[in-house]
């Protein structure tokens, strides 16, 4: 009697684990994330992918960490070319063509079904979905997205009698009060400089800020035109150039983007430009009062828009694919938005977010986390066309030959552009 | 019957590591090659013949011709400067001085840190007005600060410190080894007969210590070429390529911009001129060096 009851139990209990076994199996899906500014952000994902395995049995989310922007990309189109891709994945917005050029994502238009699925892709800023969007189909969704910001130190202002709330609000007054702020120590040498807009690595992004302000955009919305020669790319240009050559208010050479946060709280600059993915280190760690505002203007106010969107990988099951865009919009809306915002000082990328009671208690806690929101009303697409690393790689070359003086403005510019026309041709 | 047997050994205990040099070394190699006359796959395009393209881009290509230039000084900077260092901290630390196991701790610890770790301190180091150097300038001399990795003209030097500084002590292993190896009547006799202590250096030690200046400066060559980790983390090749390499030049060709086939073409070159070099130093030393 006693073996046969054991038998019973374990068919039963066989039984039971198959059952699950297949209800689990539903649909899996690999999701690759970015992390670019710190361990918060990862807790963060995890937490909210968690939430909503939990709310949707049906569906098992297995979240990758893999590294920066630069290895997230990297690793998607390897797995991609091997032939097991993930299904989603947060690349930067500016990877949008490459992406489509090696056909590995598919449009968020196919899966939209509903008028609510409808509401929901007119939902977020125009400025972030100037990204995502190209031939009238919408490849990402913003998610991690960022702009940057003048952050201002309110004592320096104070010491040199400049109003402390009052940052400069146009090119000019950037030199007018950076010549104020400069200060010599006895020797001669400058131990505080007015402005600070770091140029290594990728200095085209804060460079868009300055071209966008002279009211000239750097590339057409198809990705397949570059306007690098342009004389009004030229003029902003050559402003960079003069804030350390001519005006001498900003440190000469390329300017170390990871220094910049550090040099500002040694009060070794009175102003920087820098990414509002700063605002949290920003508020923890600078031993002054500061202020956060606008990027100044010239013909007028303008940034450029940074960070990663969703994309959803075409080489997927149709299961898969459904499964991937529900989660999308279930994590970018105003709840799920808020939370991410508020861990990691990432823009929201909906208004809506914003009318969240999470979202108001935090920015009336911490008023400029509004100064970002406020500037996606100037802001324009980040630069991006095919071949998007080998054309920014381009600009970039020409941008740091102009800052460090081993090529004229207009010359460099007239190269990368022709260096740009050479890869862009094969897109036209 | 016995000789057929030993025959089948000799193949089964080559064989592991035929195994791994053919799959990692020898067939990557020739792939390449091969993948260096096609064009670069894309979506659903496969790669197709394209002759010697790739080479007409590479000729034209001045980044290229940069990179192989910047290359150049980077092993002429790091070659001699790091075997001269490693011979001397060996020399040093191979004497009786106090606290010697401390030395040599010191001058290796280098080689066992990891690279982009250390480039990070580095950075901190090269860093303009509160880095380590310029504290020492303005605080000691009241000099202006100075942008060493921001200035195109200094900053392949800089990189060139940081690689002295990582190999030197790696190859000041190699040099102690072979101090110590060497029987200590040499020097008793060369005493005996009133050798001064640089003729024993010049015509003992250094003609006893060639295989091993061989084997170093060999690794010295490869590692002049392979050893980039620094500059992903403290310039990325910037300012306008200043501090680019080869192999970063390759990897940023082949991983950022995703043109395998041009990165195939550039990786051949580097191959050759590899091979070219290590082939040229075993003729060049050849009647220089005196096995034991």
């Amino acid at each position: 009697m006693k073996p046969l009851v054991k038998m019973k139990n374990c068919i039963a209990s066989i039984a039971l684990t198959m059952g699950v076994a297949t209800s689990a199996q539903a649909v899996d899906l690999e999701f690759y994330f970015p992390v670019a500014v710190g361990g918060k952000a990862a807790d963060t994902i995890q937490a909210l992918t968690d939430e909503y395995v939990a709310a949707n049995p049906g569906v098992n989310i297995d979240a990758v960490y893999s590294g920066s922007y630069g290895d997230t990309v990297t690793k998607a189109l390897t797995a991609s070319r091997g032939g097991k891709p993930p299904q989603l994945s947060v690349i930067l917005s500016v990877d949008m063509f490459t992406l489509i050029d090696e056909e590995v994502i598919m449009p968020f238009d196919d899966l939209v079904k509903t008028d609510e699925d409808k509401a929901w892709l007119q939902s977020f800023y125009p400025a972030f979905m100037e990204n995502s969007q190209t031939g009238g189909k919408t490849y990402g969704i913003p998610f991690q997205r960022s702009t940057p910001v003048l952050y201002w130190n309110k004592e320096a202002f104070a010491e040199v009698g400049l109003d402390p709330e009052k940052p400069p609000a146009s090119w000019e007054e950037t030199i007018e009060m950076g010549k104020k702020l400069v200060k010599k120590d006895a020797d001669g040498n400058t131990s505080r400089w007015g402005v600070r807009i770091p140029s290594s690595g990728f200095p085209y992004w804060l460079f868009q800020g300055l071209s966008t302000q002279n009211d000239v955009v750097l590339a057409n919305s198809d990705g397949n035109e570059t306007y690098f020669d342009d004389p009004k790319v030229a003029e902003a240009l050559q402003y960079l150039v003069d804030l350390s050559t001519k005006h001498e208010v900003m440190a000469p050479g390329i300017i170390e983007w990871g220094a910049t946060p550090k040099a500002f709280f040694e009060g070794q600059t009175a102003m920087m430009w820098t990414s509002t993915g700063n605002l949290t280190n920003v508020r923890e760690n600078a031993p002054f009062d500061f202020g956060v505002g606008l990027l100044p203007g010239n013909k007028r106010f303008g940034a450029p828009t940074g960070g990663g969107n969703f994309y959803i990988f075409a080489d997927s099951s149709d299961e898969q694919k459904v499964a991937a865009f529900d989660f999308v919009k279930w994590i970018s809306q105003p709840a799920q938005s808020a939370k991410w915002t508020i861990a990691t000082g990432y823009v929201a990328p909906r208004p809506d977010t914003w009318d969240t009671a999470e979202m108001k208690a935090y920015t009336d806690d911490f008023a400029p986390a509004l100064v970002a929101r406020d500037q996606l009303e100037f802001a324009v697409a980040e630069l991006s066309t095919y071949e998007n690393q080998r054309v920014t790689a381009a600009f970039n070359d020409a941008l740091a030959a102009a800052i460090t003086g081993t090529k004229s403005v207009g010359d460099a510019l007239a190269e990368a552009q022709k260096k740009a026309d050479a890869i862009l041709k094969d897109y036209r | 019957m016995m000789h057929r047997r030993e025959w089948v050994y000799g193949w089964l205990f080559l064989s592991p590591a035929l195994l791994f040099l053919f799959t990692f070394t020898h067939y990557p190699a020739v792939k390449t090659v091969i993948s260096s006359f096609y064009s670069t796959p894309k979506g659903r395009r496969p790669a197709k013949f394209i002759g010697s393209e790739n080479y007409q881009t590479l000729i034209q290509d001045d980044v290229f011709w940069q990179v192989l230039v910047n290359n150049f000084w980077f092993a002429v900077g790091t070659i001699p400067i790091s075997i001269g260092l490693a011979l001397l901290m060996a020399l040093w630390v191979n004497s009786k001085l106090k606290g010697r196991t401390l030395s040599r701790v010191a001058f290796f610890a280098p080689t066992v840190l990891p690279l982009i770790a250390v480039a990070n301190i580095w950075m901190f180091f090269y860093t303009p007005g509160f880095g380590l150097i310029d504290q020492f300038r303005s605080g000691l001399f009241g000099l202006p600060a100075i942008n060493l990795i921001g200035n195109p003209d200094t900053v392949l030097a800089a990189m060139i410190v940081v690689a002295i500084w990582k190999e030197a002590g790696f190859f000041m292993i190699f040099y102690l080894a072979a101090l110590q190896s060497i029987p200590p009547v040499l020097k008793e006799a060369a005493d005996v007969e009133g050798a001064s202590s640089f003729y024993y250096l010049r015509r003992i030690l250094l003609p006893l210590l060639m295989p091993t200046t061989l084997f170093v400066s060999i690794n010295a060559v490869i590692n002049s070429f392979r050893l980039v980790d620094h500059i992903f983390v403290m310039t990325e090749g910037g300012p306008d390529n200043a501090s680019s390499l080869l192999l970063y030049y390759i990897y940023e060709t082949a991983f950022k911009y995703w043109q395998t086939g041009y990165a195939a073409t550039l990786t051949v070159v580097m191959l050759v001129l590899l091979s070219i070099l290590a082939i040229g130093q075993f003729f060049l030393f050849d009647r220089k060096v005196h096995y034991q």
